[in-house]
């Protein structure tokens, strides 16, 4: 009984789903690392003798496994980098989403008033638009540069984080052991950093877990429609927005990456509600 | 009530208000549209002359006054495009984005709302289990690629319906599937949480235990309190009638406001993007009073209590 006993509480713990999860995080996470070694030709590379080759499952070789586009350039490479953009970008919008949101959070927390009011202003004015439409005028009208870019992503769901921050704050700092450290004389920066900071930091990362494939799709929405990632740079977006203009003839360029999309989102759900149950029970 | 309602008039008006000006100056900071639509290379003279007739050459705040001043009078600008007021050119477009929005969102309601609810009243049931799964792909699946695969599926393989364009009745089946199936998914999933929340009050269990049938009980008492909480979402879909179809018009080449919007960001069509915004902050703001009435209406406390949850 105690080998199976244990098995049960291990997966109990884990759950199968769970675990395929992370495992496909991790490998994401691999893959994006790895890029230059694991990519069998470099993403740009054209072969204009093996242009529109079918994948291995479609009956084509080895040497493309995931086939090639109408250039002739390889589709696992080119998924393989797209792999690392795409997860950058979301990465990284995720960051400062969290990080800006979280501080505005605080500001509005501390200075009440009508700091507060404007904070709670600006919060209602990025819920009450669609996210697109405004990441749309922005992009367009100032150009296609990577750094605005994630900058603009991680502009989406700051108003998620500057939402749970402010309210949480408010909370502890009825709670007492603020206003304890306070009297102790820590600065500010000291109260929220160390102490406020750590007391709600599981509900900001399940609220992580659930911007970061938001991002993946917001990113691979504009750069589907040709309006975020620009070539010669690839992302799993723009990959599905090329591989549209082959639907007929050579599907698997527009399968492959939105197979991955899809499924980094799923795992990244699954993981944040299996932190959320772990970690913070109330947000159920 | 009165002054909750005068308030929200007054942040509605507001919030419309910086939208205006949020387009504006985005618009008008981040590049010269005279050399957009002229081309880099055009004659001197002929930029000047643009600039003077679109009013470029003054100073950045007296557009913007003057820009605010014909907004009041309902006069948004002409299309930098082909000169047409922009309103116009805009309007002319709602009836074939509101063709397929309109379908699209009665549709998450008929299947969101009921395998919502009966998730919730059957948890952990098979019917349960296959909900939650398909309202997981509602979250993950990005539109642009449940378009292509069903674009794959019933025009390339099967041929049934056409992959684009908007010059058949049967056109619009696959955008408005597209966006009404991951519509229903996400709202399936608020749907069961809202009444799961509501079925675990102890006033449910009061209700049953005095002796109330369950149906009573469901139709009485949870499903009003469950209402609460999916109203605001049902209320940010109807804000998204507008322009919640950017990416699947654009898959679809339908002819509606998101691909105009997508087309005139690419052309710096300023004022026709300045009266797109415009027309989705006026949507979303009006749907977020139509759904704070429906909350005052729903929830008796909240006609007294001022503004909620502050």
């Amino acid at each position: 009984m105690g080998v199976k006993g244990g098995a049960r509480r291990f997966f109990e713990a884990w759950p199968p789903l769970t675990l395929l999860a992370l495992a496909w995080i991790a490998a994401m996470v691999i893959v994006a690392f790895g890029a230059d070694l694991l990519a069998p030709y470099p993403f740009t590379a054209l072969d204009l003798r093996a242009r529109l080759l079918p994948p291995v499952f479609m009956g084509g070789k080895w040497a493309h496994a995931l086939g090639s586009d109408e250039l002739g350039r390889d589709v696992l490479s080119r998924l393989i980098m797209s792999i690392r953009l795409s997860l950058l970008i979301a990465f990284f919008g995720t960051i400062i989403a969290a990080a800006f949101g979280t501080a505005m959070g605080f500001v509005a927390a501390h200075f009440r008033g009508r700091t507060e009011a404007l904070i709670l202003m600006l919060i209602d004015f990025q819920a009450s638009m669609p996210f697109l439409i405004i990441a749309l005028a922005v992009l367009a009208f100032f150009g296609n540069n990577l750094a605005l870019f994630v900058m603009l992503m991680g502009l989406n769901s700051w108003e998620r984080y500057a939402r749970i921050a402010r309210g949480l704050t408010l909370s502890a700092n009825e709670q007492g052991y603020a206003a304890a450290v306070r009297q102790l004389g820590a600065s500010n920066m000291r109260v929220y950093g160390l102490h406020v900071l750590p007391n709600i930091a599981s509900t900001l990362i399940v609220s992580m877990t659930i911007t970061f494939p938001e991002t993946i799709l917001l990113e691979s929405g504009l750069s589907f429609l040709g309006l975020g990632v620009q070539p010669p740079l690839t992302s799993l977006g723009n990959m599905v927005g090329y591989g549209r203009e082959y639907l007929t003839r050579a599907p698997w360029i527009m399968l492959s990456p939105a197979a991955v999309i899809v499924l980094s989102t799923l795992s990244i759900s699954i993981v944040g509600d299996w932190l959320r149950d772990r970690l913070d029970p109330t947000l159920r | 009530m009165l002054r909750y309602l005068a308030g929200r008039l007054l942040r509605a008006i507001l919030t419309i208000f910086l939208v205006i000006t949020f387009a504006f100056f985005v618009l008008h900071l981040s590049g010269d549209p005279a050399m957009m639509i002229l081309s880099a290379d055009a004659p001197p003279e002929s930029i000047k002359a643009f600039r003077a007739a679109w009013g470029l050459d003054r100073p950045l705040w007296v557009q913007y006054l003057s820009y605010i001043v014909h907004a009041l009078q309902g006069d948004l600008g002409n299309s930098m495009r082909d000169g047409r007021p922009a309103l116009q050119l805009v309007l002319e477009r709602v009836p074939a984005t509101l063709a397929i929005t309109v379908p699209a969102f009665l549709l998450k309601l008929v299947i969101g709302i009921p395998a919502g609810i009966y998730a919730a009243l059957h948890r952990n049931s098979l019917a349960d289990r296959l909900t939650m799964m398909v309202s997981v792909a509602g979250f993950t699946v990005p539109s642009f690629v449940l378009a292509l695969v069903l674009v794959l599926v019933f025009s390339v393989q099967l041929g049934w319906l056409p992959s684009a364009g908007s010059d058949k009745p049967a056109s619009a089946i696959l955008p408005i599937v597209t966006l009404g199936v991951a519509g229903a998914a996400i709202l399936a999933r608020f749907t069961r949480s809202a009444m799961l929340e509501v079925l675990g009050q102890p006033y449910i269990r009061a209700a049953s235990a005095k002796g109330l049938q369950w149906r009573t009980v469901v139709v009485h008492h949870a499903l009003p309190n469950a209402a609460i909480p999916t109203t605001t979402i049902v209320g940010f879909m109807v804000g998204t009638l507008i322009a919640g179809a950017v990416v699947v018009e654009s898959v679809f080449a339908w002819p509606g406001i998101g691909r105009l919007l997508v087309s005139s960001v690419s052309n710096r069509d300023l004022a026709v993007v300045q009266v797109i915004l415009l027309l989705v902050a006026a949507t979303m703001v009006t749907s977020n009073i139509i759904v704070d009435f429906v909350y005052g209406w729903l929830d008796p406390r909240l006609r007294r209590g001022g503004p909620r949850g502050r």
